[in-house]
């Protein structure tokens, strides 16, 4: 459902159009545990390419709302673990009646807002209708209009009703910040209940979050986080090369790797990523209306070789759009392999024994003109000539996003599960299976997780077998820090950048 | 004097005027959408029209204009559609990065290029002055983002002796630590700058050297210092002075590309920002800010070439024409 992008000088477009979504949770795990002797008052510097557009994730906020303040400032009923599971953070418990259609939720006692206030039940409410609010730019919107209603039976006790039965509610809660109902100016200040508070955002280049005394759980275990932001990679690579800051969240070139791996002040981790690099084939445009087309498409490009020209060894390959980190993932890869024999022979069961031509949309931004270049080297040798199209972010949402005025385009996928997009024939891709359909359908009135994870593996499995878009590869997530520093989260699932448990020695 | 002043500011006004009018027209023929930075893949057409809405780039384009020219005259550039942050402060804020920028990369390309320019002419038989002239021109090749590049791997990463980049959150509270970040990008401008000035000065210093005047001031027994000081000088500021106009008008948004080198929250890289979210407010705010700044710039060096050349004077107190 998002995209990311990587923000290179030339791209701060991109970087800016912060594509992704707004809301976002996800556990995350800690780096290295290197114990005692660590600063309790240091202050840690977080280098990032991701600025927030604004403070809120229901207006707009992007990639970079999510990292500073998900977890950090804001804290939902539930939050993401780093293995992709859903734990309790603010609910204290929950109940599900029978017909798996009403929700009660009871509250953590005791928690207060950064303004002082005490977290009641009338605050989830609030919170809850301001994600499916009509002005809402939530990417969790549409999840969460099964909402039927919201009742504060009393000041500890939330009860959502369904319209109908939805699996993901719980999951999708976690994406939803509880912020102080009587809080103004989300856009540029905050009210939530984390273990920071926002100190100041000073807009191009710092957004600082310090220590909250009041927290209701295990205080930060730093004073002060200040992320620094940067437009351009190689600009930050040096400002962690003369500790201005002490880690990146998401490297993002890979040619300045190496300076750090053989340098012992530093740590590079590689984490798990849910950001996959898609070819999209409009499949309601000939000629990728027909499935052989998109198989012989598919077949014909070695995605080894992109992802080793991109990345230098680093990275996935993934055979579907499921990273491995979501519940029904199965690795897909065998089902698209590179063989250009089979992409003639398809082609021509196509009708294309010759060839065809397409105009490819490419998003200004890196790796998208390195990969559309490549793409257009390997379709040449079966016949396919390659129109290159470089767009901006803002082009590509009109002309692709919205007008569906395209044949095929280069896109990163931030968010993970978002498999699920294949299930609606109105996205921009236009892939329409109604057994597809059927299936997302069914996962979600699933009454257990097992049932959804196995419908949710067909659509899988059926979306790769009709090539329904290519998935290049699953970019790797580099966090690259300072040795003094531990704690650190290292997973990028939907960009969050937990800074609580670092520790500076 | 104070009808040309006069006659000035009314021109300054009408100018601004009529910016503000190009700018607002020019930029809502620009292919875009601001309400695309704040949606997301996954967005619904609902949404996509809330977003619309919530910015008021649905609206009318002359209740827009009028909106704006409304804040304008009462001193308030608007507010950013996507950071919902008053543009005003905003500039301000990077003003302080880009105003002391600017003005110490100018203050030192003068203090380098106008000895240097002056050598390379004065001298230019010698090796030295060919030498100098050689470097300008080979610094008038070097992309700045290059030199910034270079500079940093230098003094930032090997030497230790500077920052590689980025402005303190705090900025001027901390003036230590801001000057200090602002070390590298000044001498990467300044020496990028000076660069040009060199020639400027150089064929300026030239075409002096060559003249009846000087050498009937020589005749007629003052030193070469003397008649250098008292008519050189005089005579090749005037067209230099009009250079230097355009080179610091023109870097104070030109600074972008160093800004993105050392990670400077400068009006340049706003304005990129702005530009690539269609952020018009904010796009409309830098650009009004900066015209102003470029036309005042252009003011004090016609001002000043007027006080140093009685020759322009003259035409407008109704002397000579």
């Amino acid at each position: 459902m998002s995209i990311k992008k990587s923000a290179l000088y030339a791209t701060a477009t991109a970087a800016t159009l912060a594509l992704t979504l707004s809301a976002c949770g996800g556990g995350t795990t800690t780096g290295s545990s290197s114990g005692g002797g660590h600063d309790p008052d240091a202050t840690v510097n977080i280098g990032s390419l991701y600025e927030p557009q604004n403070l809120d994730n229901t207006a707009g906020g992007g990639q970079g709302v999510t990292e500073a303040l998900n977890g950090n400032v804001y804290e939902g009923l539930f939050r993401l673990t780093d293995d992709g599971k859903v734990d309790k953070l603010l609910a204290e418990d929950h109940k599900v009646s029978p017909d798996g259609l009403t929700y009660t939720f009871t509250l953590r006692d005791k928690v207060t807002f950064h303004s002082g206030k005490k977290l009641t039940s009338q605050d989830v409410k609030y919170s809850l209708e301001k994600v499916i609010a009509k002005d809402s730019q939530s990417a969790r919107k549409s999840n969460l209009e099964v909402i039927q209603s919201i009742a504060t039976p009393d000041p500890r006790t939330v009860q959502v009703k369904l319209s109908k039965k939805s699996i993901s509610f719980i999951y999708n809660l976690s994406y939803v910040w509880i912020i102080n109902s009587e809080a103004r100016e989300l856009k540029t200040s905050e009210d939530g209940t984390g273990p920071y508070k926002l100190n100041k955002w000073t807009r191009g280049s710092a957004l600082s979050l310090d220590r909250f005394s009041g927290y209701w759980g295990d205080a930060a275990s730093n004073k002060q986080v200040v992320f620094r932001y940067f437009k351009d990679a190689n600009a930050l690579n040096n400002a962690l090369l003369t500790n201005a800051v002490d880690v990146v969240t998401s490297e993002q070139s890979p040619d300045a790797l190496d300076q750090f791996k053989n340098n012992q002040n530093y740590k590079v981790n590689e984490g798990n990523s849910t950001t996959k690099l898609l070819l999209a084939f409009n499949d309601k445009v000939k000629p990728f209306t027909d499935a052989k087309v998109r198989q012989a498409v598919s077949a014909a490009i070695d995605d080894k070789k992109l992802l080793e020209s991109v990345w230098g060894g680093h990275g996935k390959l993934i055979g579907s759009m499921v990273p491995p980190t979501d519940p029904w993932y199965e690795d897909l890869t065998a089902i698209d392999t590179y063989d250009t024999e089979r992409a003639k022979k398809l082609l021509g069961e196509a009708g294309y024994p010759k060839g065809f031509s397409f105009t490819l949309d490419t998003p200004n931004y890196d790796p998208h003109p390195t990969a559309a270049t490549f793409i257009t080297s390997q379709l040449a040798k079966v016949g396919i000539t390659v129109k290159i199209n470089t767009i901006t972010p803002d082009e590509w949402y009109t002309k692709v996003y919205k007008n569906r005025g395209f044949e095929a385009t280069l896109q990163e996928h931030v968010n993970d599960r978002d498999l699920v997009w294949y299930g609606n024939p109105d996205f921009y891709w236009g892939y329409n299976d109604p057994q597809v359909t059927q299936w997302v359908e069914q996962a979600e009135q699933s009454s257990t997780a097992a049932e959804q994870t196995e419908l949710l593996k067909k659509v899988n499995r059926k979306t790769a077998e009709d090539a329904a878009s290519d998935w290049l590869y699953l970019y790797p997530q580099i966090v690259v820090a300072s040795s003094k520093l531990s704690g650190y989260p290292l997973n990028g699932l939907n960009s969050q950048f937990y800074a609580y448990d670092i520790k500076k020695g | 004097m104070a009808r040309y002043l006069l006659r000035r500011f009314a021109f300054l006004l009408v100018s601004l005027a009529l910016a503000s009018v190009v700018l607002f027209v020019l930029l809502r023929m620009l292919p875009g959408d601001p309400a695309n930075a704040l949606t997301s893949v996954g967005a619904s057409a609902e949404q996509i029209a809330a977003a619309r809405e919530s910015i008021g780039s649905d609206k009318p384009l002359p209740e827009q204009f009028a909106h704006w020219i409304g804040q304008l005259v009462r001193g308030d550039l608007g507010t950013s559609f996507i950071s919902s942050l008053p543009v005003g402060p905003e500039v301000s804020a990077r003003l302080n990065v880009t105003l002391p920028l600017t003005a110490a990369a100018f203050a030192l390309a003068v203090l380098i290029a106008v000895p240097a320019g002056f050598v390379a002419a004065y001298r230019r038989r010698t090796w030295y002055g060919a030498l100098l002239s050689g470097i300008s021109q080979l610094g008038i090749a070097i992309p700045v983002f290059w030199l910034g590049m270079i500079l940093i791997a230098v003094f930032a990463l090997n030497a230790r002796w500077l920052p590689a980049g980025s402005f303190p959150p705090d900025g001027w509270a901390q003036p230590g630590e801001a000057s200090r970040s602002l070390v590298l990008p000044v001498v990467t401008i300044a020496l990028v700058m000076s660069a040009s000035l060199i020639r400027y000065v150089r064929s300026a210093t030239l075409d002096v050297l060559d003249s009846d005047y000087l050498r009937t001031a020589r005749a007629l027994g003052s030193s070469f210092g003397q008649a250098m000081w008292r008519h050189g000088m005089r005579n090749a500021s005037v067209p230099v002075i009009s250079i230097l106009g355009i080179e610091l008008a023109s870097t104070l948004l030109g600074a972008v590309v160093v800004e993105s080198v050392f990670a400077l929250p400068g009006l340049g890289s706003m304005l990129a920002t702005g530009i690539a979210q269609h952020d018009y407010p904010v796009i409309q705010g830098v650009l009004f800010i900066s015209t102003l700044a470029v036309l005042i710039i252009g003011f004090a060096a016609d001002l000043i070439q007027r006080i140093i050349d009685p020759r322009l004077r003259a035409g407008l107190s109704g002397g000579v024409r």
